[in-house]
């Protein structure tokens, strides 16, 4: 994207390629453990989504990633640096943008980028350049000298996102980058990071699924504190029980033949019937739940069956999977009474 | 050094970057003057130097002090920035004395502006203005020994309003100290020593020293003792809350 600090500090003694490692992480706040022994790593490449329902602890892992928090135990590297015994070294080889994107709300974008390209070591001509490039990608030139504060809160997340890549760090963490954007907006956040992913390592929280699909090469779901499925996109939708069922939905009042008729198809093991209006669909569940090959059998059977009844047919097809019910079934946290998500 | 400059040098514009400064800068030379010429009496005393516009500094700084350092680091919990701030590369001590000496060279930008005092008695007789200097002096380090003690009060919070009151009260048990306010609650219980240790930590005592032309390095070596504890607690401050 830009190369105004083109060459990294040389990367330490990482284990293979992975620049980020977090080892056992743990933060409590008092009797209150917000993150409970994660482990992972990313690679130069992965853009990892960072999933869980509010105080799941994916803010507080970020923080203790990025040095702003002290992990109660475990521990966190940044390309072989740790973030508590080697902090600065690791501090600089990281972009962040932290939850809410704050900023000094009185300096104007273009005074708080130069105040974080000096913190950057970038100085006179490749201070500009890297500003330059940063205001290009996030599309900031109109407002550079309007104070943050007068920003609407698209514009603010969008100054965090500048001070973020300002120095072409090798690895991003980005808590909620689209948080507030339009979908314009977030369209254009999203293309900027599948521009950078493949020579960085990108960590990115979201509770937007359809995000996840869209920019994520791998998907780590956490609740409570503890990692509770990690995998890439397709490998999560594949736990979904949609997965591979066959949606189909006619119009008419035909409902009671019809769901009689298609339970006799072979090969299918449920069968599930949701009316909406004059229409009605019917979500049947193939006995071979992993098999692509059964759901586009067991489509052509339905299309065949359809014909034969003469059924007035909306939409038939087979449904990939559907995230945001993995997700519900692997987190409950969101219900229950979760204190110290904001503490520190 | 580069992060310590650019942290001075962003805070010093962000005094500048709102009305806060101006204001503060006139309400400063404002309350100076009216304190000196008018509860001073000046005219009245009739004496060619600044003694009467020294002794006011302890008691007007015990306000206005804490209302520049009150900001330093509650405005950064309450904005979030100072999530920002400690996940940049910059090492604490840094963050801590940018700041810092960011806000002292603004109470001495507002100290230099209360020169026209200067012109006036030299225009009105013949002042020692060796003398004058020292008062000078004398009074902006007793702004940073303000300004330490409310910088690390301000870590503790991410109120301002606290910051404030509570900056306001210890600074003001700093003042004091040496008077009989504070020793005469002592007196009958400690030993003289302690007592004397008490009286020591005046800002009064040794501010008093100082604007009698007197530059003591034992006063000189206190604000910057008083200064540099400060400011090391506002460190151990900040850090204890990263471990939440």
């Amino acid at each position: 994207m830009q190369t105004a600090n083109g060459t990294h500090p040389a990367a330490g003694p990482a284990a293979g390629d992975a620049m980020i490692a977090i080892d056992g992480l743990t933060k409590h706040f008092g009797p209150f453990t917000a993150v409970d022994g994660i482990s992972f790593t990313v690679a130069r490449g992965e853009v990892l989504g960072f999933l869980g329902p509010n105080g799941a602890g994916k803010s507080t892992t970020m923080k203790m990633i990025t040095g702003f928090l002290a992990p109660s135990a475990g521990r966190a590297s940044i390309c072989g640096h740790d973030v508590v015994t080697d902090q600065l070294p690791a501090q600089r080889l990281i972009g962040y943008l932290p939850e809410g994107a704050p900023a000094y709300g009185d300096m104007t974008p273009l005074s708080f980028l130069k105040f974080i390209a000096r913190v950057r070591a970038l100085d006179g001509a490749a201070a500009m350049q890297a500003i330059e490039s940063a205001v290009a990608a996030t599309e900031l030139q109109g407002v550079l000298d309007q104070p943050i504060d007068t920003l609407s809160k698209g514009f603010r997340r969008r100054v965090g996102l500048a001070q973020a890549i300002l120095h072409n760090p090798p690895v991003l963490i980005m808590d909620e980058p689209t948080d507030g954007l339009d979908p314009n907006q977030k369209h254009e956040v999203r293309k900027l990071i599948g521009r950078m992913a493949a020579d960085k390592a990108i960590v990115i929280s979201t509770h937007i699924l359809e995000e996840v699909d869209a920019i994520c090469t791998r998907a780590l779901i956490i609740d409570r504190g503890r990692v509770v499925a990690d995998g890439t996109p397709a490998q999560l939708i594949g736990r979904s029980r949609y997965h591979n069922a066959v949606s189909l939905t006619i119009g008419g009042q035909v409902t009671a033949v019809a769901a009689e008729t298609l339970k006799a198809l072979p090969g299918i093991e449920s069968i599930e019937i949701s009316p909406r209006g004059t229409e009605t669909t019917f979500t049947l569940f193939p006995l071979q739940h992993d098999a692509i090959s059964a759901e586009v059998k067991l489509i052509d059977a339905v299309a065949d069956l359809a014909r034969q009844q003469g059924w007035l047919v909306r939409a038939l097809y087979g449904e990939p999977g559907r995230l945001d019910e993995v997700f519900r079934n692997l987190t409950r946290s969101d219900t229950a009474d979760m204190p110290g998500k904001n503490a520190a | 050094m580069r992060e310590l400059s650019a942290v001075f040098r962003r805070e010093l514009g962000g005094y500048f970057a709102t009305p806060l400064a101006f204001i503060f800068i006139v309400i400063f030379l404002f309350t100076m003057g009216a304190f000196t010429f008018n509860m001073g009496g000046y005219f009245e005393i009739g004496q060619a130097d600044l003694q009467i516009f020294f002794n006011f500094h302890p008691w007007l700084y015990l306000f206005l002090i804490p209302a520049i350092s009150m900001r330093l680091w509650a405005e950064e919990r309450r904005t979030g920035s100072i999530e920002l701030l400690l996940s940049l590369p910059i090492p604490l001590w840094a963050a801590v004395l940018g700041k810092f000496l960011a806000a002292w060279a603004f109470s001495g930008i507002a100290l230099v502006l209360t020169f026209p005092m200067w012109i006036t008695v030299n225009y009105l007789g013949h002042p020692d203005n060796g003398v004058i200097l020292a008062g000078y002096i004398g009074s902006f380090f007793m702004a940073g020994g303000y300004l330490a003690i409310g910088s690390c009060l301000s870590a503790t919070t991410r109120n301002q309003v606290i910051a404030f009151v509570v900056s306001v009260v210890v600074c003001f048990l700093f003042t004091v100290a040496g008077l009989p306010l504070v020793t005469d609650f002592f007196a009958s219980w400690v030993p003289q020593q302690v007592l004397n240790t008490i009286a020591s930590f005046s800002f009064l005592t040794h501010f008093t020293a100082i604007t009698q032309g007197v530059i003591d390095i034992r006063d000189i070596i206190y604000f910057f003792t008083l200064i540099a504890g400060w400011l090391i607690a506002c460190g151990v401050v900040v850090d204890m809350k990263k471990a939440g």
